[in-house]
């Protein structure tokens, strides 16, 4: 059984941070550079990490499986981030940030995590501008703000429709100078494939060079996982293709409880999948149901015919019809979800029927096609370079996907695995959204963590360290672990069956979509419980993986991280079948109240469940951190 | 829009240094909906069920911002389309019975890996010359200390924009990395925050990029026409100015007293 | 790094000597051309106007060490330069150019033959060496019919005994061939110029998009103009418009 101590300071909620800063242990400036820190990923989280604590004097090494580190998918977030500086004057603040991160994780966080980071999330953009990212401005110079869902002030900073590109770029900008001035190794094209524990404390790292094959051992004081997301369990998303769990799949293996994995977040608005090829799923701004208006024919036979040919009265604008408050503004669970029950009417159009129209002919009625232009013209533009089809004549289709994963790697208040030195950062950690993550808020969390939270916190560990005591890596623990990866890499080498890795991902994310995506139930899970490990023995005789494990194989490569899906897929299921409830991003069928909308158990569920491996073929051991609420109420989402 | 086949002519390379040719793969019965990198993952899966080993190339996000993708497709870096990367190019592009040649970047700074992936680190390590603001986390000022007009904050962020995929160095005759060090150059020669750093930062980046082998600008802007941001190609000349100019000031300007032996 | 290794050691260094050159040789180029075009006016405007710049001893000396540097800088920045370029370039497959314009693709062909003409033309008017029979000093003198004034002042008065520039032209165009090669060379200098007079103000960072159109149509314009009124002087030559003095066409017939 894991120890779980969240370590949250004593005292009144906003004082937590300040105090803890005041009482955690130090490492003196001319000891930090005796200390190793290994920092795998360089997003948001692991960028700004790395040139922090190289900053401060520690020695970092920086592991990433891009060729650069400019390219993690950071880089692809668009809309914003959010943070609590109430420049617009509209009564904005950190405990209101707090409140609205903590009622859209629908009462699933941990209420001290969640002020930790509304706390830092003012120094964030003070960082961010004096790095030289491009923030929008307004005329007089100063930044200028929009408005994003689940919030009624407008606290999101952004660089047109590339925040995250931006923000990624500042913080590659400061890992860069710490590279140039020797404070920070890189190695890119490095894929960790296994953690080091020595004596019950992370002391490194196994990496495999994707370029030569070569595998090699780091130790360090510390490690730093700050890997992203998982939502590519589900082979289509809006993820980049390279997104992957292995490295927190292979620590969670190596004793890091997993929290929450079921916490899956779909994004209403995407573009719709064309057939089998499909690789990736497209993202289209939420911005655009601000004027664009969601309906399909309220007749299933009608859903071949052109859009434009149905007339009025038989169509069906289903979000104003359920939600008249809110209409095509409803949050994104909800959008999602009734999108879902009607293509499964058989309602939904486009080739596969699995799609609803994003109507802008009203809009270009009341506005004029130009004003419409002028407000979403680059995302029209995107719509047709993919689609080859004009949204200013035709209704745009749209379809849910799979966008962001709140759950991860169980930390602490630190941002410490229950793995003492192990620490997680960004969105592999399950820390701050509990069941659902608003818009803009990971790219604050990202850099929360990186900047502010981990330089701080990892010395309290590390004082506690003796940098002479850091283990050798010839010791045993590391001979284990390069044999494991070793063992891992020939073995799917060896196999040589029929079917290519990319059809057991395909099959994965069937499965996971169908039984474990937008809406769940216990009949449907259990079904995915017993698919899940069948294809992962089918994978493990038949899985054919061309080529040899000393050059660029990329085979092998997603071989490696879809072995790992087929396990966290798994995981997935059965954290959604535990959890008798529906909350955020986790909607089970048998619990919703009669309008459709989720129904939480506060009584049995309120905590995190945070699974433990406990080797392969055996049942992981599912242990429970209670959440206290001493500040919040927990109330239930009202959207109508 | 009806399906079609195409003649894939794809330069294959063991690996850094070795021999390389076109080997011609057929692509059949393709949906024109198919993005170019969708149509080589359906190529590869029916090499590895052949037995042969499938077309190594350098994608990871599919959505035109990583960088990552960089195919030169009929000649040209990303493909017929101006202003998308290589996997924003689409199978609707191309005309049934094509041979589509599919070569990867070549010019010496960008070494092959394999097949049509190429090592594009020599632009993280202009990077590291001077490509950043020197801010230390915790000493920064208020967001809002210093204004920025907008129209400068909105030229600096059309430079900003670069994705690093080094098709300018690719598209350009003399394999020039200065459309790429001109973005990144006026981005923070733009911003006030970037001006204590801007001389230094221009010199070193230009340096580096010349130590690294990228050969020189001859004004033909072949570069900003292969760039899916379109990032124009007045940055390079806002980057000569700076540099002429930094030049000239690091020659005339007199030297602040250092400690001996710093 | 000095000022000179900045300048003379980088990339961006060497194309501001190119382009600061390249200004210097306009400069001449242009000014040489307006200077010959008074061959329209009267056999005494260009000897005068020759005479003239030979007389100015010390200074027509440091105008032309100033020219050979400015050549010389500018070719082996330009050698230098392709020379690096095609190092990093390397082995091309399948190449295709999007938009480069015509001029640009050729500006070292067009620089090359333009050095060769030079060469030639230094030979054939500066130095005799080439076409000799109809070398200046190999005519029979000229004597002022009347002042020649620079800037309003006497520069070479009436009755002074000068070489007969103005026949030396004529004559050496009217072999056909040397007609033809100039107009091809003055052709490709004009080529040269047309991407080159627009490049060099990016080259020092004083174009952008507002005004590059503009740009391009005055260079375009110049260009054009530099060629017609280099084309003027052959041109009239073989139409038979311009003739040589009796005294000089009567000497070579001996
Ligand atoms: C299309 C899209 C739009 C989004 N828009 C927004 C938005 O507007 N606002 C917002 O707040 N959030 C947004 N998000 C979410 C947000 O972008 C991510 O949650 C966040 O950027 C994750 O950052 P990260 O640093 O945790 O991980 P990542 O950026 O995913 O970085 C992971 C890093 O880990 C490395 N890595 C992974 N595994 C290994 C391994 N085994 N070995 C070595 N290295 C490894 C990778 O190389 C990479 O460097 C969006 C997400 C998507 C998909
Ligand atoms: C009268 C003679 C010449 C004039 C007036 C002239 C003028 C110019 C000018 C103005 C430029 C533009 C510089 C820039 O882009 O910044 C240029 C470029 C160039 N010149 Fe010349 N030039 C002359 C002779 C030559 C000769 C003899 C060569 C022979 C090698 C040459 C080769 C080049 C080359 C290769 C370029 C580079 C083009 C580029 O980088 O874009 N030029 N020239
Ligand atoms: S794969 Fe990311 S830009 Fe093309």
């Amino acid at each position: 059984m894991a120890q779980l101590d969240s370590r949250i300071p004593p005292g009144p909620l906003a004082d937590k941070w300040r105090n803890h800063l005041a009482s955690m242990r130090l490492v003196n400036p001319a000891n930090k550079r005796k200390y190793e820190v290994i920092v795998v990923g360089a997003g948001l989280a692991g960028a700004s990490a790395a040139a922090t604590l190289a900053e401060l004097g520690y020695r970092v090494k920086s592991f990433v499986f891009h060729d650069s580190p400019r390219r993690a998918h950071s880089i692809a977030a668009q809309g914003g981030i959010n943070a609590a500086k109430n420049f617009q004057n509209d009564g904005d603040s950190v405990h209101r940030l707090f409140y609205d991160t903590v009622k859209g994780g629908d009462y699933r966080s941990r209420e001290a995590n969640v002020q930790q980071l509304a706390e830092v999330s003012v120094n964030i953009i003070d960082q961010c501008v004096a790095l030289g990212v491009p923030f929008a401005r307004e005329y007089g110079g100063l930044l200028a703000n929009r408005s994003f869902g689940g919030a009624q002030v407008s606290r999101t900073f952004y660089a047109r429709g590339q925040t995250g590109q931006q923000l990624l770029l500042g913080a590659y900008s400061s890992l860069s100078r710490m590279i140039g001035s020797g404070g920070v190794q890189l190695f890119t094209q490095s894929e960790m494939l296994d953690l080091v524990v020595v004596d019950g404390h992370a002391k490194g790292i196994i990496v495999r060079d994707l370029v030569t094959g070569a595998i090699t051992r780091h130790a360090a004081d510390a490690v730093i996982l700050a890997t992203g997301g998982y939502g590519n369990v589900f082979n289509l998303s809006t993820y980049a293709r390279g997104s992957n769990a292995t490295a927190i799949w292979r620590a969670y293996r190596r004793g890091a409880c997993f929290a929450n994995p079921c916490y899956t977040q779909i994004h209403p608005t995407c573009i719709p999948v064309t057939g089998d090829y499909q690789s990736k799923l497209t993202l289209m701004s939420e911005s655009l149901r601000n004027d664009g208006r969601i309906w399909v024919p309220k007749k299933a036979e009608d859903r071949r015919k052109a859009p434009g040919s149905i007339p009025e009265a038989d169509r069906d604008y289903y979000l104003e019809r359920m939600y008249p408050a809110f209409g095509n503004l409803c949050p994104r669970d909800i959008a999602s979800r009734a999108a879902k029950r009607v293509c499964d009417e058989g309602r939904g159009v486009g080739e596969s029927g699995l799609g609803v129209y994003l109507d802008f002919a009203e809009a270009i009625g009341r506005l004029g096609e130009n004003a419409v232009r002028e407000r979403y013209g680059n995302l029209f533009d995107i719509y047709h370079e993919i689609t080859n089809e004009n949204a200013y004549h035709v209704p745009m289709r749209i379809f849910p996907a799979v966008h962001y994963t709140m759950g991860g790697l169980w930390v602490d208040y630190n941002l410490m695995s229950n793995v003492p030195g192990l620490f997680v950062l960004g969105e592999a950690n399950f820390s701050d959204h509990g069941a659902n993550r608003l818009g803009a808020s990971a790219l604050m969390q990202g850099l929360a963590d990186g900047y502010f939270v981990i330089p701080n916190t990892i010395g309290d560990y590390l004082a506690g360290q003796k940098p002479s005591a850091r283990p050798s890596t010839d010791s045993a623990e590391f001979r284990q672990a390069e044999d494991n990866v070793r063992g891992i890499t020939s073995r799917l080498l060896g196999i040589k069956g029929r079917e290519p890795v990319s059809h057991f991902h395909k099959r994965l994310g069937h499965i996971l979509w169908q039984y474990c995506g937008m809406a769940r139930n216990k009949a449907g899970l259990e079904k995915a419980l017993q698919e899940i490990p069948a294809l992962r023995e089918e994978f493990w005789s038949n899985v054919l993986v061309p080529g040899s494990g000393d050059t660029l194989n990329q085979s092998l490569e997603r071989a490696g991280r879809v072995a790992d899906f087929l396990e966290l897929g798994e995981l997935l299921c059965r954290d959604a079948l535990v959890r008798e409830e529906s909350c955020g991003g986790h909607f089970r069928e048998e619990h919703e109240y009669p309008d459709g909308e989720g129904k939480r158990d506060d009584v049995n569920m309120a905590h995190v469940a945070a699974w433990e491996f406990q080797g392969d073929g055996k049942v992981p051991l599912r242990n429970v951190e209670p959440l206290a609420y001493e500040f919040v109420k927990m109330s239930v989402r009202n959207y109508k | 829009m009806k399906n079609i086949s195409v003649t894939l002519r794809v330069w294959r390379q063991a690996g850094p240094g070795q021999p390389g040719r076109f080997v011609d793969y057929p692509a059949r019965d393709l949906n024109p909906a198919m993005s170019f990198l969708e149509m080589l993952d359906v190529v590869n899966d029916e090499l590895t069920l052949k037995g042969e080993e499938p077309i190594a190339f350098a994608h990871d996000c599919r959505e035109g911002i990583c960088g990552t993708c960089s195919l030169v497709i009929n000649g040209k870096p990303h493909g017929p389309r101006q202003g998308v990367a290589s996997c924003q190019t689409y199978v609707r592009s191309f005309e049934d019975g094509q041979v589509i040649t599919v070569e990867p970047y070549r010019l010496r700074p960008f070494p092959v890996v394999k097949d049509l992936v190429t090592d594009r680190s020599a632009f993280d390590k202009i990077q590291q010359a001077g490509g950043f603001i020197t801010v230390r986390a915790g000493s920064a000022p208020n967001a809002n200390a210093i204004p920025v007009p907008k129209d400068d904050a909105e030229l600096a962020m059309d430079a900003a924009q670069c994705i690093g995929c080094g098709a300018c160095a690719a598209a350009c005759k003399n394999a020039s990395a200065m459309l790429f060090v001109a973005a990144r150059v006026s981005h923070l020669g733009l911003m006030p925050q970037g001006q204590a750093e801007r001389d230094r930062r221009v010199l070193a980046m230009v340096q580096t990029a010349d130590g690294l082998g990228f050969g020189s600008c001859t004004n033909q802007y072949e570069c900003s026409a292969a760039c899916p941001k379109l990032i124009s190609h007045d940055f390079i000349a806002r980057l000569n100015r700076d540099f002429i100019k930094a030049s000239f000031k690091a020659a005339f300007r007199s030297e602040p007293n250092r400690v001996v032996g710093d | 790094m000095t000022f000179l290794q900045h300048i003379f050691c980088t990339t961006i260094g060497r194309k501001f000597l190119m382009a600061v050159t390249g200004i210097v040789l306009i400069g001449f180029v242009v000014a040489h051309l307006v200077g010959n075009l008074q061959v329209f006016e009267s056999p005494d405007r260009l000897n005068g106007y020759a005479h003239f710049l030979s007389s100015l001893g010390p200074v027509l000396w440091i105008e032309r060490a100033g020219l050979l540097l400015c050549t010389v800088i500018h070719i082996w920045a330009a050698v230098v330069l392709t020379l690096e370029s095609r190092r990093a370039r390397g082995e091309q497959h399948d190449r295709t150019w999007i938009q480069a314009t015509l001029a640009s693709r050729y500006m070292r062909s067009t620089g090359f033959v333009v050095l060769a003409f030079i060469v030639y033309h230094l030979a054939q008017f500066t130095l005799g060496a080439a076409q000799a029979a109809t070398y200046k000093e190999n005519l029979p003198r000229y004597t002022m019919a009347g002042d020649y004034h620079v800037l309003g002042l006497t520069a070479v008065r009436e009755g002074t005994v000068v070489p007969d520039v103005y026949s030396m032209v004529i004559l050496g165009f009217q072999n056909t061939a040397v007609a033809v090669f100039y107009i091809v060379a003055v052709g490709l200098l004009a080529l040269h110029l047309l991407h080159g007079a627009e490049s060099l103000f990016q080259t020092l960072g004083w174009r952008n998009r507002r005004w590059s159109r503009g740009l391009r149509a005055v260079v375009t314009i110049a260009c054009a103009a530099y060629f017609i009124g280099n084309l003027a002087i052959p041109g009239a030559v073989i139409a038979g418009i311009l003739n040589p003095l009796p005294a000089a066409a009567a000497s070579l017939r001996k």
